[in-house]
């Protein structure tokens, strides 16, 4: 089988800064990944460069058998669609959400738009009394799923998932997390989900790579993350914070 | 120090604050009481649930066009309602302090962070200027900022998250307030700088013996920092326990707050999610 996304020796570097430093990974068609660290580690700029969003100084980036070029074609966005951190930020305020749903499709020349639309508002649980709504009148949460229904839309093989929950409370979280394996079980969907959390990590991928200074720290299964059984003192930094605070008497 | 109740530094009886809008008056404090003394209470919600309005009101930070009315609104035997702003601001900053969420956002951005400390301990208190510059200096290196003469003369988009809500602490424990409001101190962090500023947070609250409110989403964190958590919804105190009998919680809120978040090593597809009840805001 061939890797939905196959990267290899990635190096991204703003200005002079190297913010990604030789990283590789492969994520297998079908399959839920995860890419965990704290601010900084470059997790979000790997995604970025994958959706071409950031500048690519070598490496190659290859996906669904295909090597990227410099520039993303249309039919790459149709493979490839990417779910923001901030729901508040990256839907267009003065925009409904009907507008918002059409602007990919008119990008990709859909006839069937009405039906789309309407499909992908039932998909993510927002019926079609939220299609004439602005942002402003949604709740984060509703938001986000507006988010996901724009991405779907498409009906792309992956999605680049980045924080997706972590500007949400935390029963809306559960709320867009049980929305996401739905979404990834029906469509059989590859996700490349990038968090700080490894609970939501561990939770949602098979597989996952953490992260530090742009570097890749350790590659684990979500198994191996739970039984503890990592190598590297970052990896159990990262797990020992993850269980909440210990005062030291 | 308080002489009347034994160890009491505020009481909160029924506090209420109401918004004015467009469409009416919005409650978002709806009767709520607690007391506190020298320890730490967590005051846990989600967006909306009154907990940061809350805990403004008692620092006297609400905006102008809001309401506030209680029984009772007193710090150490002060009366906070019917205290004038002199007397509120010197309150603020002297005995009660508060913590904010993002250093980003709530430190002065054209101003040195040595400098900032300064001015809070010399409104506070008469001492000339090279005492008060020894005496921030002092309180950076309390924080464990490892080289405090540097730091001192930073601004502060010039250092980290976590060296900023440090300087954030040193700052609002310079003057030695006795009760400290913590509006959500490390949701802008890392995970792992989050431990560390939690202990600092914590030794310097027990070494001092101040009071602690501390004010956050992540119920979790609350109950492994906290002595006694009291969870808000809807503007209203749900439920009111002791940390650690967290897991013995009554309300179906608490428990659906304390499920729905994934756990490691505890697998639950799909995960259980919250099925609100009007009941509970009534």
């Amino acid at each position: 089988m061939t890797a939905a996304i196959a990267i290899d020796g990635l190096e991204v570097i703003f200005d002079r800064f190297r913010a990604l430093k030789g990283v590789s990974l492969e994520v297998r068609s079908g399959e839920s990944f995860g890419l965990v660290g704290e601010s900084g580690s470059g997790k979000s700029t790997l995604l970025r460069a994958i959706a071409g969003l950031a500048p690519v100084a070598s490496g190659s980036i290859t996906v669904n058998g295909k090597k990227l070029g410099p520039r993303r074609d249309k039919a790459f966005y149709r493979e490839v669609q990417m779910v923001f951190q901030d729901p508040y930020g990256s839907l267009h305020p003065r925009q409904t959400v009907d507008r918002l749903l059409q602007e990919p499709l008119a990008i990709h020349g859909f006839a069937d738009g009405e039906k789309r639309i309407q499909r992908a508002l039932d998909e993510v649980g927002l019926g079609s009394g939220f299609r004439f709504r602005y942002s402003h009148q949604l709740s984060g949460g509703q938001r986000q799923r507006v988010a996901i229904a724009r991405a779907l839309i498409l009906e792309p093989s992956i999605l680049l998932l980045d924080e997706p929950t972590s500007a949400l409370d935390a029963s809306v979280q559960a709320e867009v997390l049980n929305l996401l394996e739905e979404v990834r079980r029906r469509r059989k969907l590859t996700f490349l989900m990038v968090s700080h959390d490894l609970a939501i990590v561990t939770h949602m991928c098979e597989r996952l790579m953490v992260m530090q200074g742009g570097e890749a720290v350790e590659n684990l299964t979500a198994a191996q993350l739970v039984a503890h059984r990592v190598t590297e003192d970052y990896t159990r930094n990262l797990l020992r914070a993850s269980e909440g605070f210990v005062r030291t008497a | 120090m308080s002489t009347q109740s034994k160890g009491t530094l505020l009481d909160v009886d029924d506090l209420r604050v109401t918004f004015p809008t467009r469409t009416g008056l919005i409650e978002a404090v709806r009767g709520v009481s607690f007391s506190l003394g020298r320890e730490r209470l967590g005051i846990v919600g989600e967006s909306g649930s009154g907990k940061s309005q809350t805990g403004r009101a008692i620092m006297g930070l609400t905006p102008p066009q809001a309401r506030i009315s209680a029984n009772k609104l007193a710090f150490d035997g002060i009366d906070l309602l019917a205290a004038s702003p002199r007397e509120r601001r010197a309150l603020r900053g002297k005995r009660i302090a508060m913590i904010l969420q993002d250093p980003k956002y709530s430190l002065d951005p054209v101003m040195s962070i040595g400098r900032q400390i300064v001015e809070t301990l010399r409104t506070h208190e008469k001492v000339g200027k090279a005492e008060a510059r020894d005496r921030a200096l002092a309180m950076l290196e309390a924080v464990q900022i490892r080289d405090p003469a540097r730091v001192f003369d930073l601004h502060p988009h010039e250092v980290s998250g976590g060296m900023g809500q440090r300087a954030m602490i040193a700052m609002m424990l310079i003057a030695g307030p006795e009760m400290m409001i913590a509006d959500e101190p490390t949701s802008a962090l890392d995970v792992t700088v989050q431990l560390d500023v939690l202990g600092i947070l914590d030794r310097l609250v027990s070494e001092r013996g101040m009071g602690l409110i501390f004010i956050s989403h992540d119920l979790r964190l609350v109950s492994s920092f906290c002595d006694r958590v009291i969870v808000m919804y809807a503007g209203k105190v749900v439920e009111q326990l002791k940390a650690s009998e967290l897991g013995r919680a009554q309300h179906p809120y608490t428990r659906g707050l304390l499920n729905c978040m994934p756990r490691i090593g505890f697998e639950r597809h799909p995960l259980p999610v919250l099925d609100r009840k009007p009941e509970w805001a009534a």
